[in-house]
C-alpha cells in the first residue's frame, strides 16, 4: 500500500494529507485524515446520501469519490455551510420544523437541500421528494423536512419576512 | 457531554405542551454533534470481529499464527480470553461471546482483533484460519417444535411455549373465517452504525465505554459479568445514538472492543460497517400466524382462534416477550369473549431476532387487521364499521384476562381517522400543464413503467392495541436526579436519548414543575441508577415519570425554604410561570431568587404497577398500560407490474397527553414510514441461512419518494394512570399501518377484478400480479 500526498481544499482551506491510501473515499480522508467528521457514513455504496458534499459545486456521495481524485476542486462540507453557532437558514428551519430526531442523516441533508434550493427557488413538493429522494432518513418519516424546506424556500422568496 | 438548554433568545424556553425544539439540534444540523463513530482519543487502536460464514458448524481449530505475523496487529482474541461468564443475552445468558466449539449463525462472532489501523485489522481478520466441519443447519420453524431436529443449543430448540385459554375457546360463530399469515424480518437499520470507543483503567481493573446502546445499566450488567469485574468497574457513557429502533437494546460490540482494550491498556474504538451490522444486531422476528375469527352473523366477534410461530434465530434475546406481546395482543383492539392461542418462540440457525419497534404486536396486527377485514366481507360490512362494532373500551378485558384501565379511545381513534380528508389528487397524479400525468406520482415513479389508464386506488384500514412499559412481572424503573441552585435545574438520568427526543421534554417537565428557565441536561452515564430500556415506548412514562418527581420533591425543599423565610405553610406555595406564589396571600418570589444559596438535590426511583406472570392458560395481568392507534392508507396500484405507490396515510393516535406535539407528529410519522417499509419494500432475505441482501442497495429503506403525506389527529386524553397523562407514542405508528396499506392494495386489486390474499409482508410484485 503506497501512501498518498496531495493536498485538498475543503471549505476554502488547504489540507495536506501525507497518509492516505490509495483509492481511500473522500469521506474517509475528510473523517480520519483531515479531522472533519461532520460527514456521516452509513451506507458506504452511495444509496443514503449521509456523507454528501459540494464537490466543485456538485452534490456528490463523498463515500463514492476517492479523495485522491478531488484534489484541485473546492470541496464544502457541512462544516463549511455556515460558522457553528450560527447556523444557515436550511440548518435553522430544519431545527424549527423538527426535521431533526437522531440527527445521523441530517448533515447529508442539509447539504442536499442547499444544493435543491440554490438550483430551484421554489421547487414543488414532487420536485423536493425526487431531490431529496438519494437522502435516506429513517427517523422522520421525511413530513418535517419536507416543512423545512418549504419554510426555507418561502422565506428566501419574501426576504423581508424572512426569519434568518 | 452535558446539555445547557438556556436559550439566549430572551424567550422563555419551552414547557409541557409546548413544542419545544431539541436542545441538540443546531449541533445535529451543524454536524457538531459527536456521535458514537466519531468518538477517537490519542494512540487508540481499532478493534474487527471474525464471524461465521455458516449458519451451522463445529469448529475444528482456529490458527491465529499467519494472523499474528501480519505488521500492526497487537491483540487477538477468542472464546479462551475471556475472563468471566462465557455468554451473554438480555433475558437468558445463551450467546458465547465467541463462539468456541460450533457456530449457530451466519456472522457469529469467533474472534477479534485489535490493529493500528482499519485495514491492518481487516487483513489480520482474513488471515485467521477456521477449520469449520459443516452441519445442516435448522432452518424450518416448525421443525424446531416438533423435535424432528436435535437440540442446535444446549437450551432446546424451543425458547418459549405459551398457550391462552380463555372465556369458552370451543365457542363457534355464524360467520367463520380462517388464514395464515406470515411477516418477513425487517431491519431496524438506523442510520448510525454500531460504534464505540473503550477506555481501560490504568491497571486494566475498570472500564470505560462510550457506547450508542438503549439501556447503560443493562449492558454494564451483561459486560460486567462477562469482563469479570464488579458492575461498578464498568462505567458506561452514551456515545450519540443514531437512531436504534430495538437493535441496540442487545449486546453487540460492547465486550469485544472492552475485552481488547483491557488486554492491551490502551483505547480500542469498533465500528461495523452496514454489512456487518446487519449481522451484528438482532432484527425483527419472521413470523408464522394461524387464525380463525368466529363472530354473528351481524359481525360482533365471538372467539378468536390462532396459532403464532415466532422464529427466534439462533439465541433467545427477547423472543420470549415478543411472543407474548404477539399472542396477549391477537384479539386487536376488540372486544372479545373467547380465545385459544397458542404460541411457540423457537431456535433456527437464522440470524437472532429480538426487539424491533412494535415487538411481537407488528406480526400480531397484519394477522388479526387481515382477519376483521375478511370478516368485514363476510358479513356485508366496510372496514371501519366492523372495527367501529368490535371497538374495544376501557373496562374491557384482554384474553389473559386483564382488564384495560388505562384510556381506550379506540372508537375515537376510528372516527377521527375517518373524518380527515382523502387525497384531492386524482388517481396517477396530478396532471402536468399538457394534461398528462405527473409520471413521479405514479406507481414505479422514477421508472416511469406504469400507464396511468392501469391504475387503481384502494383504500384499507388497520387498529391496533400496544401494551406500553415491560410485562410479567419485570421492575422496569427508572430513576432521575434533580439539583437545583441559584434558578438552575440540572438534571441527571441514564436514559438513552436515541433520537426520540427524551432530553427534549425531560427540560420542559423540569420548567414546568420547577418555575425555572435554566435547565442544564447533565452526562447520560451510569453514575446514576438505571433508566431502564429506551423501548417498549416507555420513557416518556417512566423516565418522565421519574423526572417529574424528582422535580416535584426538589420543589417540595424549595417551598420549605420559602416558607420558613416568610413564615408561611409550605403547603400554601405554589409555582406559577417563574414565580413562588402564595395561594393565600400576597407573598411573589421569582424561584431564581428563591433558590439562591440553595443547594437540593433530590434523587428519585420510579416504578409501575407490578404486574403479574402468565399461569399455564395465559391469564394474569401480565402488562402495565395499553395504547392505541387507528391508520387509514390509500394507495394506487398498476395491478399488471404489481407496482404500489402509497398516497396518503390518515391516522388518529391515543397519545394521552402530547407534552410535545412536535416531536409526537415526529414519533407518527416516522414510525409510519416504518410500517409502509414492512408493507412493501423491507425484508432481510436469507437463503440456506445465508443473509443476500446485508446491504442499502438491496434491502430497501422508503424513501422521500415512496412516503406519502401523513395526516395525523392527536388523541388527547390524559391517562390518570400515567404520571403526566402522558402514553408513549413511539410504537403505535408502526404497528397498524402495515395491514392498513396491504388492506388497500387489496382493496385496488378487487376493483380490477383480481382477487390476490395478500397474506404475507412484505407485499412483493409477484405477489399483486399473479
Amino acid at each position: 500500500m503506497t501512501n498518498q500526498f496531495f493536498t485538498l481544499t475543503v471549505n476554502g482551506t488547504d489540507h495536506e494529507v501525507a497518509d492516505s491510501w490509495l483509492g481511500e473515499s473522500l469521506l474517509d480522508v475528510l473523517r480520519d485524515r483531515i479531522g472533519l467528521m461532520g460527514s456521516k457514513g452509513a451506507c458506504t455504496q452511495g444509496e443514503c446520501g449521509s456523507c454528501s458534499v459540494l464537490v466543485d459545486g456538485r452534490l456528490v456521495c463523498s463515500c463514492l469519490v476517492m479523495g485522491a481524485t478531488a484534489v484541485g476542486q473546492e470541496i464544502t462540507t457541512i462544516e463549511g455551510v455556515a460558522p457553528v453557532g450560527a447556523p444557515s437558514d436550511v440548518q435553522q428551519a430544519f431545527v424549527d420544523a423538527g426535521a431533526v430526531q437522531c440527527g445521523f442523516c441530517t448533515p447529508g441533508l442539509v447539504m442536499a437541500v442547499h444544493d435543491l434550493l440554490e438550483r430551484s427557488g421554489s421547487p414543488t413538493d414532487t420536485e423536493i421528494r425526487e431531490e431529496l429522494a438519494g437522502n435516506v432518513c429513517r427517523c422522520t418519516g421525511y413530513g418535517r423536512i419536507i416543512d423545512a424546506v418549504r419554510q426555507v424556500s418561502v422565506n428566501r422568496s419574501s426576504p423581508d419576512e424572512g426569519t434568518s | 457531554m452535558s446539555i445547557d438548554t438556556r436559550s439566549d433568545t430572551g424567550i422563555r424556553p419551552g414547557t409541557i405542551g409546548d413544542s419545544t425544539l431539541r436542545p441538540d439540534g443546531v449541533a445535529k444540523v451543524q454536524g457538531t454533534y459527536e456521535f458514537s463513530s466519531d468518538l477517537s482519543a490519542d494512540g487508540c487502536l481499532f478493534g474487527a470481529t471474525l464471524r461465521s460464514p455458516h449458519p451451522s458448524a463445529r469448529i475444528r481449530s482456529i490458527d491465529l499464527s499467519a494472523a499474528w505475523k501480519i505488521s500492526g496487529v497487537e491483540a487477538i482474541i477468542t472464546a479462551d480470553d475471556v475472563p468471566g461468564k462465557k455468554t451473554y443475552g438480555l433475558i437468558s445468558s445463551d450467546q458465547p461471546v465467541f463462539a468456541s466449539d460450533v457456530v449457530r449463525y451466519v456472522g457469529e462472532p469467533v474472534a477479534a482483533v485489535a490493529a493500528i489501523d482499519p485495514e491492518t485489522a481487516r487483513r489480520a481478520l482474513a488471515a485467521i484460519a477456521v477449520d469449520y466441519d459443516i452441519l445442516t443447519p435448522l432452518l424450518d420453524p416448525e421443525a424446531a417444535i416438533d423435535g424432528d431436529h436435535a437440540p442446535i443449543h444446549p437450551d432446546g430448540n424451543l425458547i418459549r411455549h405459551q398457550r391462552i385459554l380463555h372465556g369458552d375457546p370451543d365457542a363457534t360463530g355464524d360467520v367463520v373465517v380462517e388464514g395464515t399469515y406470515e411477516i418477513g424480518m425487517q431491519d431496524q437499520a438506523f442510520l448510525g452504525l454500531e460504534a464505540a470507543i473503550a477506555f481501560p483503567d490504568p491497571g486494566a481493573d475498570g472500564i470505560e465505554l462510550h457506547v450508542a446502546t438503549q439501556w447503560l445499566h443493562e449492558d454494564q450488567k451483561q459486560m460486567a459479568a462477562c469482563l469479570g469485574f464488579p458492575e461498578e468497574k464498568v462505567r458506561l457513557v452514551l456515545g450519540g445514538v443514531g437512531g436504534a429502533f430495538g437493535a441496540r437494546e442487545d449486546i453487540s460490540l460492547q465486550v469485544h472492543t472492552s475485552l481488547l482494550a483491557l488486554r492491551l491498556g490502551t483505547p480500542v474504538r469498533m465500528a461495523y460497517s452496514r454489512a456487518e451490522s446487519f449481522l451484528g444486531h438482532v432484527h425483527r422476528h419472521p413470523a408464522t400466524i394461524w387464525m380463525r375469527h368466529h363472530a354473528t352473523s351481524a359481525g360482533e366477534l365471538v372467539n378468536v382462534e390462532a396459532r403464532f410461530v415466532f422464529d427466534g434465530g439462533a439465541y433467545a434475546s427477547t423472543s420470549s416477550a415478543v411472543l407474548v406481546n404477539g399472542i396477549t395482543m391477537a384479539q386487536g383492539p376488540y372486544r372479545c369473549e373467547n380465545g385459544r392461542v397458542d404460541g411457540y418462540a423457537v431456535r433456527t440457525n437464522h440470524l437472532p431476532c429480538g426487539a424491533m419497534r412494535g415487538f411481537g404486536a407488528v406480526q400480531a396486527c397484519f394477522a388479526y387487521e387481515t382477519q376483521m377485514d375478511k370478516l368485514a366481507l363476510a358479513c356485508g360490512l366496510d372496514p371501519e364499521e366492523i372495527r367501529l362494532l368490535n371497538a374495544m373500551k376501557t373496562g374491557d378485558t384482554l384474553f389473559t384476562g386483564q382488564p384495560v384501565l388505562n384510556v381506550a379511545p379506540v372508537e375515537e381513534c376510528i372516527r377521527e381517522t375517518a373524518a380527515l380528508p382523502l387525497p384531492d389528487e386524482p388517481v396517477g397524479g396530478v396532471a402536468l400543464a399538457d394534461g398528462s400525468p405527473d409520471a413521479m406520482k405514479l406507481p414505479g415513479g422514477a421508472g416511469r413503467t406504469a400507464d396511468a389508464s392501469d391504475i387503481v386506488r384502494g383504500i384499507g384500514w388497520g387498529v391496533s392495541i400496544k401494551n406500553l412499559m415491560y410485562s410479567e412481572n419485570f421492575d422496569d424503573y427508572s430513576t432521575a436526579r434533580c439539583q437545583l441552585a441559584d434558578g438552575v435545574a440540572t438534571i441527571k438520568f441514564a436514559t438513552a436519548e436515541v433520537g426520540q427526543g427524551f432530553i427534549t421534554i425531560a427540560a420542559q417537565i423540569a420548567r414546568t414543575i420547577l418555575g425555572v428557565d435554566d435547565v442544564v441536561l447533565d452526562q447520560i452515564d451510569t453514575g446514576i441508577g438505571s433508566a431502564g430500556s429506551t423501548s417498549a415506548s416507555r420513557q416518556t412514562w417512566m423516565s418522565g415519570g421519574a423526572v417529574d418527581a424528582a422535580c416535584r420533591a426538589a420543589r417540595e425543599r424549595l417551598f420549605e425554604a420559602v416558607g420558613a423565610q416568610h413564615g408561611i405553610e409550605p403547603i400554601r406555595l405554589m409555582i406559577e410561570g417563574t414565580d413562588v406564589i402564595d395561594t393565600a396571600g400576597d407573598l411573589r418570589v421569582p424561584v431564581v431568587e428563591a433558590s439562591a444559596g440553595l443547594e437540593i438535590d433530590e434523587t428519585f426511583e420510579y416504578h409501575h404497577p407490578k404486574t403479574d406472570d402468565l399461569d399455564e392458560n395465559g391469564q394474569g395481568n401480565c402488562h402495565t398500560a395499553f395504547a392505541f392507534v387507528a391508520h387509514r392508507a390509500v394507495v394506487d396500484v398498476d395491478p399488471e407490474l404489481g407496482l404500489v405507490k402509497v398516497v396518503q396515510i390518515a391516522t388518529a393516535q391515543d397519545v394521552g397527553n402530547a407534552l410535545n406535539p412536535l416531536s409526537v407528529t415526529g414519533q407518527i410519522e416516522g414510525g409510519i414510514a416504518q410500517g409502509l417499509g414492512l408493507a412493501v419494500m423491507e425484508e432481510i432475505i436469507q437463503v440456506d441461512g445465508v443473509i443476500k441482501n446485508g446491504n442499502f442497495t438491496d434491502y430497501l429503506l422508503p424513501t422521500f419518494l415512496d412516503m406519502p403525506p401523513v395526516l395525523a389527529t392527536l388523541i388527547e386524553q390524559p391517562d390518570p394512570h400515567a404520571p403526566l397523562g402522558a402514553k408513549g407514542v413511539g410504537e403505535p405508528p408502526c404497528i397498524s399501518s402495515t395491514p392498513a396499506v396491504v388492506a388497500a392494495i387489496r382493496d385496488a386489486l378487487r376493483q380490477a377484478g383480481v382477487d390476490a390474499p395478500l397474506d404475507r409482508v412484505p407485499v412483493r410484485p409477484s405477489d399483486i400480479c399473479i
